[in-house]
């Protein structure tokens, strides 16, 4: 079986293992530190990051799109933000040296991913907007639009 | 009967067939296939509960007072920690896992079936944690009451600020009231355990200890829960109570809303019989591996197929961990 060579850089090539066994383990100690900084923020909420970095536009179109674009710093708080964004390296390197993706074509890398994480955002899109919908007819005594 | 084959010309070339563009086995192909559809199931899931919290997100249970209980460490707050260690050894099953993988690359029988193994314990564990994580959250800890709105009212210790069990401070009243079981009614309807204390005992027990104040759901700005005045705390409750509620089920959640329970048993329920039915599976590839099938078929594809199962239970964990316990 020839077929088992494993590519053994991670980061970008900026650490190479000498075999597969030892980059297991080292993407074992990374995503131990990963995990470890998510539960030392989650005990200790540091209150820098509990706040948004921004506050929401006003005005017309472009604050708006302004609003769409910069949501992850309008409507997150920058802690929340940071746990997402740990847990999306945690899946990649779950997905890519456990599972080997990284080894796969790229046609097959592309089907999967691709696949998921456009279904997937789409559907958090529309339930996470509907859900905020809602929310925001009870808060405002069952009125979306004083017209 | 030549002349039934059509020649098509593509004899050896890429359309011609026995090509693999993708250059993994069939069985392979349809494991990812099958993570990719099992994973947008788990996304519905966790979407449906992303849904109903931004719904309610002005008064949704804040995870790190829910869970904070550790095994064998009573009498402290300790938040994450245990789900911390579950999430480690669910990371460090990943890992024995991916070395049997590579092990079975080389061919190795000894090393397999030890990786294996271990994963198989790990897995257990996990198993066991989620189980005994289950029980506490059924159980509670400190009770509260449910107003006939169906919002939760917690105690608070004025003096304190600390949270109050209904045990420091509800006032046992005599009574006669007995369950009512099927085999007594005329309907043949029976009612759930009673709690240990009822409404009436609790509301005596607010009257005679001035320091006792209710706590709403609503959050306030800070992101805390809302405290009540002393005054608005027994009005609420004698008003408004309707029964006592201790511990959380599919029906009512001391800690707050009922959706934020009926998603932690249905979301952690469906990963844990993932994991569940990932042990049973490789289990059964253990047994095979010690049998010598995969020596005799000469490759161990079939521990890298099951692999991907174990490592996508993993991944999902991941998420779940994220919007359950950290967010």
């Amino acid at each position: 079986m020839g077929a088992h060579e494993h590519k053994l850089a991670i980061f970008r090539g900026l650490i190479k293992f000498k075999s597969n066994t030892q980059k297991i383990w080292g993407v074992l100690v990374f995503l131990t530190i990963v995990t470890a900084v998510e539960v030392v923020l989650g005990i200790y909420k540091p209150a820098v990051l509990m706040t948004a970095l921004l506050s929401p536009f006003d005005g017309g179109f472009g604050a708006t799109t302004a609003n769409v674009f910069l949501s992850p710093f309008i409507f997150l708080k920058p802690l929340n933000l940071i746990f997402i964004l740990l847990t999306l390296v945690k899946a990649y390197y779950i997905t890519w040296d456990f599972m080997h993706m990284r080894d796969e074509t790229q046609a097959l890398r592309r089907m999967v991913v691709w696949t998921a994480v456009f279904l997937v955002a789409y559907l958090i899109f529309i339930l996470l907007q509907e859900g905020g919908y809602i929310e925001s007819i009870y808060s405002s005594g069952y009125i979306k639009r004083g017209f | 009967m030549s002349s039934t084959l059509a020649s098509t010309g593509t004899e050896g070339k890429t359309w011609g067939g026995g090509s693999a563009p993708l250059k993994a086995s069939y069985g392979k192909m349809m494991m990812w296939f099958f993570i990719v559809s099992d994973a947008l199931t788990f996304s519905g899931f966790l979407a449906a509960y992303g849904f109903s919290r931004f719904k309610y997100i002005g008064s949704w249970p804040i995870a790190d007072e829910v869970f904070t209980h550790v095994p064998f460490v009573h009498g402290q707050e300790l938040p994450m920690i245990y789900v911390a260690f579950m999430t480690f050894v669910l990371i460090m099953s990943s890992v024995t896992m991916v070395l049997a993988v590579d092990a079975g690359h080389h061919m190795k029988k000894t090393k397999v079936t030890w990786y294996l193994f271990l994963t198989i314990i790990g897995g257990l564990i996990f198993v066991g944690s989620q189980a005994w994580e289950w029980a506490t959250f059924i159980k509670g800890d400190y009770g509260a009451v449910q107003t006939k709105g169906g919002q939760i009212l917690q105690f608070v210790d004025a003096e304190t600020g600390h949270r109050l069990a209904l045990k420091d401070f509800a006032t046992p009243i005599e009574s006669e009231r007995v369950q009512h079981l099927a085999k007594n009614g005329i309907w043949f309807e029976s009612e759930g355990s009673h709690t240990t204390f009822n409404l009436q005992e609790v509301i005596a027990g607010m009257e005679t200890h001035s320091n006792v104040i209710v706590r709403t759901q609503t959050l306030n700005a800070q992101g805390e829960k809302t405290l009540l005045s002393r005054d608005a705390s027994l009005q609420q409750v004698r008003n408004y109570g309707r029964q006592v509620v201790e511990g959380a089920n599919l029906k009512v959640n001391e800690y707050g809303s009922p959706l934020f329970a009926d998603f932690f048993f249905f979301i952690t329920g469906f990963h844990g019989f993932h994991v569940f039915s990932g042990v049973v599976i490789n289990i059964i590839i253990f047994f095979n591996v010690i049998l010598g099938t995969y020596e005799r078929r000469k490759n161990y594809e079939m521990v890298e197929k099951v692999g991907l199962y174990w490592h996508f239970v993993d991944l999902v964990w991941v998420f779940v961990f994220t919007f359950f316990y950290l967010v």
